[in-house]
């Protein structure tokens, strides 16, 4: 009778880890996959990046000759450029980008005062995708830290919060710009 | 208008639609076990129910996004001409995690767009030349997203399903009714009173399920929409944009000739625009739109994005 009830007790003991275990590997799988989406997420704002770096070259060539008076605002934003693709370490790469983001604004600013590269074919086509390229950036940005916050919200919520830590996993920053002046979107409208 | 919050209004709606969807799937197996119980017995009657729904959804699944299109006269987009277009689509892409969807013109001046496709890998967004010379760059942005949101939030998929089990509850329902009008039923049960009980509910049921079921359907077609304008404007963080898009779309009263009643759910905007014609009250696809732009500006809205 004994010997019943211990056997019955060592089958519900076996199920109940087999269950525990279970949902380790599923808690473990899923934080794998959120923090692979995570890293993706990062690599494609990096591409985004670059995107922009390879653009500016052509802008500046296709606009050079009508700017004859705005040569310093060219000036920037070549050397802004040169600046961002040479940065070392994500503190310099972000301050960089931020003057890169600056430079590239005026840019657009001035461009507004000549007609002339308005009707231009060329520095539309250009403009636009300089336009698309800062709003690429954006919402790759954008994207990330919602990926971010879903990965932690994950993280932090019952029951994945006990076994988070010891499985390895910690909550991830957001990504800052750490400039207010470019809370702003850049607005250009070309039809 | 009381406010979640855009996330809280999103888990919203996803529950709303959720029971309506189950509602019908109800009625399905409802009707099945009722017209079952009058003939042979319950069991038979739903398993042949769900056998038909199921036949009906093998068809539509593969071919549905090709039928579509064809039937919309929708073109790829131009690489040079459309470049616009395609660069929001990417940034759309972008902020949603999606594969970007194929793109597709309808050569028409009346601005409206549709999605389809049956999962985020084989999707397709299609824009009318309308659209596309009517609305600024953000407005067409807005749609962009709306239709995005669509496919990221499996409501083709859905709605297809929806559609199916409400074409299986019409067919059944009205096989049902032509075989009792016609003198057929369970000769068993002809002659005594429950028998003849039986079948009155039976009628009743088979009368009125499929009306029941299309208010269902209409329902979360309306669901639907409001999900994907929420999130749509998650996505672009910038609801305004939307609500201008909306009723640039609707205020404006060109037909779109393409469309038709079938088609007509499909569009951001119902495309249906002679007032005859349209459905309405509870039988409408899409919410009124000075709700669905009321409702884009109340939103209160998680962070803006970084810029970049």
């Amino acid at each position: 009778m004994l010997g019943y009830g211990l056997g019955l007790l060592g089958l519900l003991f076996i199920g109940l880890i087999v269950v525990v275990a279970g949902w380790v590997i599923l808690t473990y799988n899923g934080l794998v996959t959120l923090r692979n989406q995570l890293e993706n997420a990062w690599s494609q704002i990096d591409v985004q990046l670059k995107r922009r770096y390879d653009l500016i070259p052509n802008l500046v060539e296709a606009v050079k000759d009508y700017m004859e008076y705005e040569q310093d605002v060219l000036t920037k934003v070549t050397e802004a450029r040169a600046q961002a693709v040479s940065a070392q370490g994500p503190a310099e790469q972000a301050q960089a980008d931020n003057m890169l983001t600056r430079a590239l604004r005026s840019l657009f600013a001035v461009v507004e005062n000549y007609p002339e590269l308005k009707a231009n074919e060329n520095v539309l086509k250009l403009q636009e995708e300089l336009t698309s390229t800062e709003n690429r950036i954006s919402f790759s940005r954008q994207f990330y830290n919602d990926t971010v916050m879903r990965f932690n919200t994950r993280l932090q919520t019952f029951p994945t919060n006990l076994i988070a830590g010891v499985l390895g996993f910690t909550a991830r920053e957001f990504f800052e710009t750490g400039d207010d002046a470019e809370r702003e979107p850049v607005k250009v409208d070309l039809r | 208008m009381k406010s979640r919050g855009l996330y809280g209004e999103i888990k919203a709606n996803r529950r709303r639609s959720w029971f309506l969807a189950a509602g019908i799937a109800l009625l399905l197996a409802l009707l099945g076990a009722v017209l079952g119980a009058a003939w042979a017995d319950p069991l038979t009657g739903l398993v042949t129910a769900w056998a038909v729904a199921v036949v009906f959804l093998t068809i539509t699944w593969y071919g549905g996004a090709q039928m579509t299109l064809a039937a919309s006269d929708a073109r790829p987009a131009d690489p040079e001409r459309d470049r616009v277009l395609i660069n929001i689509v990417d940034e759309m892409a972008l902020a949603s995690g999606l594969q970007r969807p194929d793109i597709f013109i309808i050569d028409d001046t009346a601005p409206n767009a549709f999605a389809t496709g049956r999962d985020p890998q084989h999707a397709a967004i299609a824009v009318t030349r309308g659209l596309y010379q009517k609305l600024d760059r953000d407005e067409l942005q807005g749609v962009i997203a709306h239709e995005l949101s669509h496919i990221r939030n499996h409501d083709i998929r859905y709605t297809t399903l929806v559609a199916v089990t409400v074409g299986a509850i019409a067919l059944l329902a009205d096989v049902a009714i032509r075989h009792m009008w016609w003198g057929g039923g369970p000769r068993r049960a002809r002659n005594t009173g429950a028998g003849a009980i039986m079948i009155a509910v039976a009628l009743l049921v088979a009368i009125l399920a499929p009306i029941s079921a299309r208010l269902l359907q209409a329902a979360v077609s309306r669901r639907r929409e409001t999900l994907a304008d929420l999130s749509g404007a998650e996505m672009t963080r910038y609801p305004e944009a939307l609500a201008r898009a909306l009723e640039k779309i609707a205020g404006d009263t060109e037909v779109l000739e393409v469309a038709n009643r079938a088609t007509a759910p499909l569009y951001i905007v119902d495309p249906i625009k002679e007032f005859e014609k349209r459905a309405r009250g509870l039988l409408r696809t899409h919410p009124p739109t000075a709700e669905r732009a009321a409702r884009l500006r109340s939103l209160v809205l998680p962070d803006r994005r970084p810029g970049p």
